[in-house]
């Protein structure tokens, strides 16, 4: 019992090590919803109310342009202020989740 | 030790069953009933997002005493007469039958935080796992002792909740006579939507200009200055309003004088035609009431990684009613977050888990300086361990450059998104 204790919190320690980027098993989910309320439901924006759609877009894509968005290269009326909000490892997670979404 | 892939898998399953009593139960599934109190930006994006993160596994039911949802973001447009109670009225069907909430119209009387109990005003009470409160505002009558009586609310209105008080001030400006003064108070901060008061100054302006171009706007702020938005509104004014809107900070409403219309100050009373008090508010008055923990004796104070009362466990409260994050506006889009933060925090806690350690939110609010031209303040807030609460992000955020219609209909725009990530 004391060997399967041991074994028990060495998973537990490898899961924390494995998920030292990530916590949360959902982060990725949680980080896309705080753009849902803009961009719609996992990103199924209301067609025609004229936010983008970001449902099923290819991954590289959204994130070069988030990137652009924090770095200045695209102009904005207002992405560039909420892009600066997030690290480059949240941007990646969102995109991510984004790509994911049918 | 050696060991094979079998006695790794055996060790394991045992290992998972002992890990699951230290907390370390990862793949489990969130069950049990939420019941969400208030279908407000904060309660309706609970109820949805609980029943869609767990497949369906976990059961809400949403108690709300109004039988359809009205947006206060949008409400000054109809104030200003270019949009209608239609277009910000939402039903809540699409919850019950697309999402599956149970939803109540009724009144919650009580609530038994020890024994996990619901009181309804109609009779009966639910059962639950984790309550979820989103009571938004109530006002303190105390500080306006002349408007207590319900017949004084009637003839001097706030406006300040979306509803028959929306359209009864729209009704007063149109009975208002061609060179009358509207009049606006404004409490202290915090209070609800930081640049609503000044939206709906320009909004009523936006209409005495074409249609009654002798009238005055009059705001009457008990803060020092402009809240929200200061340079964009201020330019607004001088641009647009020259000769409509007259902006006096500092001063703070005392006292109404509801026969003669009039706003008591501490040294004048000014009259006006149209008299429109925002009073000071708080935390809806059920989470008073239910004895959570409040600060300055008005606002929740929760914990940011679950929206959890910090007194009463199983108590997670949203929106307006909280004490808010340094720099956190008290608006609809952020309630909207809230109540995603505390769907995936309660959804890991009913699954044996702690809640996400880096929780983020995020704040996007337009005001329409006119018909079509709108502003924004943006900001990002991101938990930080130290100081236990969510901070704004240095360096993001940030206002418009000057009024556009591009952003007019980013505004139209983003209230059709949002309405429709909380009840579609």
């Amino acid at each position: 019992m004391m060997k399967l204790f041991h074994l028990a919190a060495a998973i537990c320690l490898a899961g924390a090590a494995a998920s030292a980027t990530a916590a949360d098993p959902n982060l990725g989910r949680n980080l896309a919803a705080t753009c849902a309320n803009c961009h719609g439901t996992n990103g199924k924006a209301i067609p025609g109310a004229g936010m983008d759609a970001l449902a099923g877009m290819e991954k590289e894509k959204l994130l070069q342009k988030l990137k652009d968005f924090k770095s200045g290269a695209k102009p904005a009326t207002i992405m560039h202020q909420i892009s600066k909000g997030y690290t480059d490892e949240q941007l990646d997670l969102i995109a991510a989740y984004y790509a994911a979404q049918k | 030790m050696i060991i094979n892939r079998r006695d790794f898998l055996k060790a394991s399953a045992s290992a998972a069953a002992v890990a699951g009593l230290y907390g370390c139960a990862s793949g489990s599934k969130a069950s049990g009933h939420v019941v969400v109190v208030g279908g407000g930006y904060g309660g309706a994006t609970a109820a949805k997002y609980l029943r869609m993160w767990s497949q369906g596994n976990v059961q809400v039911t949403l108690v709300e005493r109004n039988a359809e949802f009205i947006s206060c973001p949008i409400s000054n447009l109809v104030i200003g007469g270019t949009k209608s109670m239609a277009d910000i009225t939402i039903s809540y069907e699409n919850l019950k039958h697309k999402w599956g909430v149970r939803v109540i119209q009724d009144e919650v009387t009580g609530i038994d935080a020890h024994a996990r109990k619901v009181k309804l005003e109609k009779g009966g009470e639910l059962s639950y796992d984790r309550l979820v409160l989103s009571p938004g505002i109530d006002f303190m009558w105390d500080q306006v002792p002349a408007l207590k009586s319900a017949e004084a609310q009637a003839k001097i209105l706030h406006a300040w909740k979306a509803g028959p008080q929306t359209v009864a001030l729209r009704k007063q400006l149109e009975d208002m006579k061609n060179g009358g003064v509207y009049a606006i108070t404004i409490p202290k901060a915090p209070y609800r939507c930081p640049p609503g008061p000044y939206e709906r100054a320009c909004l009523v302006a936006n209409y005495f200009k074409t249609e009654k171009p002798k009238s005055k706007v009059l705001i009457l702020d008990a803060n020092e200055d402009v809240q929200s938005k200061k340079g964009l509104f201020m330019k607004a004014w001088a641009d647009l309003y020259k000769d409509i809107i007259e902006y006096r900070p500092n001063s703070e409403l005392k006292d109404v004088d509801v026969a003669g219309k009039a706003a008591v100050l501490e040294f004048e009373q000014v009259k006006a035609d149209v008299l429109n008090v925002i009073p000071p508010h708080r935390a809806g008055n059920i989470a008073a009431s239910t004895g959570l923990k409040l600060i300055n004796n008005r606002w929740v104070d929760v914990n940011w990684l679950s929206m959890e009362s910090t007194n009463t466990p199983g108590v997670h409260v949203l929106g307006d009613a909280i004490f808010p994050a340094p720099t956190m506006p008290k608006s609809g889009h952020m309630a909207n977050q809230h109540g995603k933060l505390a769907a995936a925090a309660i959804l890991n806690l009913l699954a044996g888990q702690a809640p996400n350690p880096t929780p983020v939110v995020m704040n996007t609010c337009y005001s329409f300086v006119d018909g079509k031209n709108a502003i924004h303040v943006a900001s990002v807030h991101q938990y930080d361990a130290a100081t236990q609460t969510v901070q704004p992000v240095k360096g993001a955020g940030g206002v418009s450059a000057a009024r556009n219609e591009l952003e007019g209909k980013a505004a139209l725009g983003w209230a059709q998104n949002i309405w429709a990530d909380m009840l579609a």
